[in-house]
């Protein structure tokens, strides 16, 4: 009972993990990016489409992270070449992506492909309670839980993740040391959008490997709200994103119990709980234990005079 | 001479909207020389050190660096080819680590390097000028001092052979800019240059080896040393002969006016910014506030005026309490202030002069009719207050960020006195300004003097300090440590309480 609890917890917290990481790669290099929901739906699009016209799941993966990092490239000229408004810009980016997913996806509601399939490794998923739900899953969810590692060990490790993080605190700083502010939060913004699109491919790849219209339905807002629950670290991103699976497994699983609680009561757990968290991560913030970018949101312009 | 200049400047023009910053600019630094950089505020100095650091691209005009031209496009050109800055606003990340802030700066290190390796490598920079920092500290819990050292070890790792330091001693005890000094000197002997930007006139004539005077965006002349002395720089720099000098009247210390009892405020990370600091302040009196900066003097302006609260302890304005009131009722109880950052809380930018000079009393029925603005009142106010305190407001409904320093400032004098209040809170009133902008500063508050306000005078620059104050008060980390008589201290006593290394 709890090993399947725990592994619905890992297949329905995996596409807001790969979001959070890419919102996460975003805000380090001071860029708000309100798209994600947007970026997850035209990710999840693209990836099926692919998917399903070539009968590859690798091919489908690709495809769903360039095109996220190809719409994300858009939120980075605006906020970074052109130094727009950060918000109004990613607001527009999710719109555009729902928009733009709504319409080409006409076409590809009720096809069908063979989707991710579990794969057990060998040794690891015989361990007791946490074997299965952790080591018997899909190639997709292996990659996160490495994309958790490597991103964590690229912004403290290379020079490059240095750079990155400067440019997010202190932009002049890193420009004055010969960093190249702009190329460096344009890398940030479009790598970070392409991540997020494979969370939204792994909803219509492994999850439910199928295309519905808004199929993302608000995951793109959680993880938007989840960045700042993990204070911007990608190992306490892994940590909410679970609890958020964890709570939607549990209301799917109550919902399956036949409970006399309204459907419509549990479906709205996870977004109550957003707010819960939001809620409890702006007093910590308040009381000073931010990991926050000092220069988060704010646009760099050279020869601002100040 | 010129064949060997390590940097010639020529007829460099750099022009923003509307503004001419630098018109005609031309000035040569030889291999192994401290050249000083004098000039008012708005002379250009800043959008100088922009352009020679590739932040600014000049409109016109040429850099030769060891005779040949240059152009940068950036600020990582001037640095490859060994120009380095430390900048007023310190360059730094105050959440990493003074190892990470250095390491950022240094050149040719790989994507994957060993920290053991550059860690050594710095440490022996470190070393080399007696510098005790610890590599794994994160900076914000660094002293400014400290901070500045970091800067200045950045350009150092890198080799580079032009130093340019804009203001440094702005944020050092004496016995800091001593040390900063002997290490300049050390640098220079060893064949670096340096351009030193200072309003300080002690400092200049004491290590330059020759200045070159700025005016309004162009270079008037160069003096090597002993061609000049203070009043021959004062004099090119704002183009009047005589500097007028105010006499201020003695305290006679029989009304108070204020009184602080062990007043403690923390901050956001939970530390104390004032620590149980008590002081009296009488009517007429200006009590003079030294410290360096970041030692709880910004609290303390911040608590009087009501803009942050008290954790613990009393403020007494005339025997009534007033702590923990609202900005609006200290107002009543008739504390004015002159706050640290002019264009961030001083003004509201894009508004026009005539606005911010009612911000305080906009609600006044003087300037109002029913709910709507009286404009011609306003307008009135305007005029008379841009004729009395000789601000140079430009056109009307110029919105007040196109001004200089020393006129916004002016502004928020006029705004602030214009209710008579009975006590004056200034914080580094004259940071930034240009020696005439600054004696029209010391002029307001003498004048109130006389006409029985009280000041709380809190600055970094002692020889204001010394010249304005009937008393002199020391902070450190929150504390009161000392108070001395202008009349009999030294720079050396003040300097030591600074450093919290003695108490009194």
């Amino acid at each position: 009972m709890f090993e399947i609890l725990l592994d619905a917890t890992v297949r329905a917290g995996t596409p807001i993990l790969f979001a959070t990481l890419g919102a996460i790669i975003n805000e380090r290099a001071g860029i708000i990016n309100l798209g994600i929901e947007g970026l997850m739906l035209i990710g999840a699009l693209a990836g099926f489409a692919a998917t399903q016209a070539s009968g590859s799941l690798l091919l489908g993966v690709l495809a769903a992270f360039v095109a996220a990092m190809l719409a994300g490239s858009i939120h980075g000229f605006i906020t970074v070449q052109l130094r727009g408004n950060q918000i109004v810009s990613g607001l527009a980016l999710t719109m555009f992506g729902i928009g733009i997913t709504a319409l080409f996806g006409r076409s590809m509601v009720g096809l069908t492909i063979a989707g991710f399939e579990r794969v057990a490794i060998p040794g690891l998923s015989k361990l007791p309670v946490i074997g299965k739900p952790f080591f018997n899953q899909d190639l997709l969810i292996y990659f996160s839980f490495l994309l958790v590692v490597v991103i964590s060990l690229f912004f403290y490790r290379p020079r490059w993740g240095l750079a990155l993080r400067t440019v997010g605190e202190n932009p002049a700083a890193a420009d004055t040391c010969g960093v190249p502010v702009i190329l460096a939060r344009f890398m940030a913004v479009t790598i970070g959008s392409g991540i997020v699109g494979i969370g939204g491919a792994y909803l219509s790849l492994a999850t439910t490997p199928m295309w519905i219209e808004n199929m993302t339905a608000g995951r793109g807002w959680i993880a938007v709200a989840l960045v700042i629950f993990a204070s911007w670290s990608s190992y306490r991103a892994l940590a909410g994103a679970y609890l958020f699976g964890g709570i939607t497994a549990m209301q799917l699983r109550f919902q399956a119990m036949g409970t006399t609680v309204s459907v419509h009561i549990l479906q709205m757990m996870p977004y109550f709980f957003t707010i819960l968290v939001l809620v409890i991560s702006t007093i910590r913030l308040q009381k000073g234990a931010s990991q926050q970018p000092e220069n988060l949101g704010q646009p760099y312009d050279r020869e601002d005079r100040k | 001479m010129h064949m060997t200049d390590l940097l010639q400047i020529q007829n460099i023009r750099k022009t923003f909207p509307g503004v001419v910053a630098l018109d005609d600019v031309s000035l040569s630094i030889a291999p192994g020389e401290i050249h000083t950089l004098l000039g008012e505020n708005g002379a250009g100095k800043s959008t100088l050190m922009n352009v020679l650091t590739g932040l600014y691209r000049p409109d016109r005009g040429e850099l030769l660096f060891d005779g040949s031209p240059v152009h940068f496009s950036s600020p990582r050109d001037s640095l490859n080819i060994g120009i380095g800055m430390v900048h007023q606003h310190f360059m730094l990340v105050p959440a990493h680590t003074v190892f990470e802030n250095i390491l950022l700066a240094l050149d040719g290190v790989a994507n994957f390097f060993s920290r053991r390796k550059y860690k050594v490598k710095i440490q022996q920079v470190l070393d080399q000028f007696e510098l005790d920092l610890d590599l794994d500290t994160p900076v914000w819990k660094l002293s400014i001092g400290a901070q500045q050292w970091i800067e200045l070890i950045k350009l150092l790792v890198r080799d580079c052979r032009l130093l340019i330091l804009d203001e440094p001693t702005a944020v050092l005890t004496p016995q800091e800019s001593a040390r900063l000094f002997q290490v300049l000197t050390r640098l220079r002997d060893q064949g670096k240059s340096v351009l030193f930007i200072s309003h300080k006139m002690r400092e200049v004539m004491e290590i330059s080896d020759r200045v070159t005077v700025l005016k309004k965006g162009c270079s008037l002349v160069t003096l090597p040393r002993g061609e000049y002395d203070e009043n021959r720089l004062a004099s090119l720099m704002i183009g009047e002969d005589q500097i007028p000098m105010w006499i201020k009247p003695a305290c006679k210390y029989e009304e108070l006016a204020l009184e602080i009892k062990n007043l403690s405020v923390r901050n956001d990370r939970g530390l104390a910014d004032l620590d149980k600091f008590s002081m009296k302040l009488y009517r007429g009196q200006i009590l003079g506030v030294a410290g360096v900066a970041g030692n709880g003097q910004k609290a303390l302006a911040e608590v009087l005026t009501g803009l942050k609260e008290a954790s613990s302890g009393r403020i007494l304005a005339k025997g009534k309490d007033i702590t923990n009131s609202t900005a609006k009722s200290s107002y009543i109880a008739g504390i004015a202030h002159i706050p640290e950052d002019r264009k961030s809380i001083g003004i509201a930018p894009d508004m026009t002069v005539d606005d911010n000079l009612i911000m305080k009393n906009f609600n006044s029925r003087a300037f109002r009719r029913w709910i709507f603005q009286d404009r011609a009142a306003i307008r009135k106010n305007a005029t008379a207050k841009i004729d009395q305190f000789a601000i140079k407001a430009g056109p009307d409904g110029n919105p007040i960020r196109y001004l200089s320093g020393g006129n916004i400032q002016k502004v928020i004098i006029a705004r602030e006195l214009s209710e008579k209040p009975s006590v004056l809170v200034a914080l580094y009133p004259t940071r930034g300004l240009d020696i005439g902008s600054a004696e029209y500063v010391h002029k307001v508050v003498i004048d109130g003097a006389n006409q029985g306000m009280s000041t709380i005078l809190i600055s970094e620059d002692l020889d204001e300090l010394l010249k304005l104050s009937d008393e002199i008060v020391v902070m450190f980390r929150g504390r009161l440590v000392g108070c001395v008589n202008p009349q009999t201290t030294t720079r050396e006593e003040i300097g030591l309480l600074m450093s919290g290394e003695v108490q009194r």
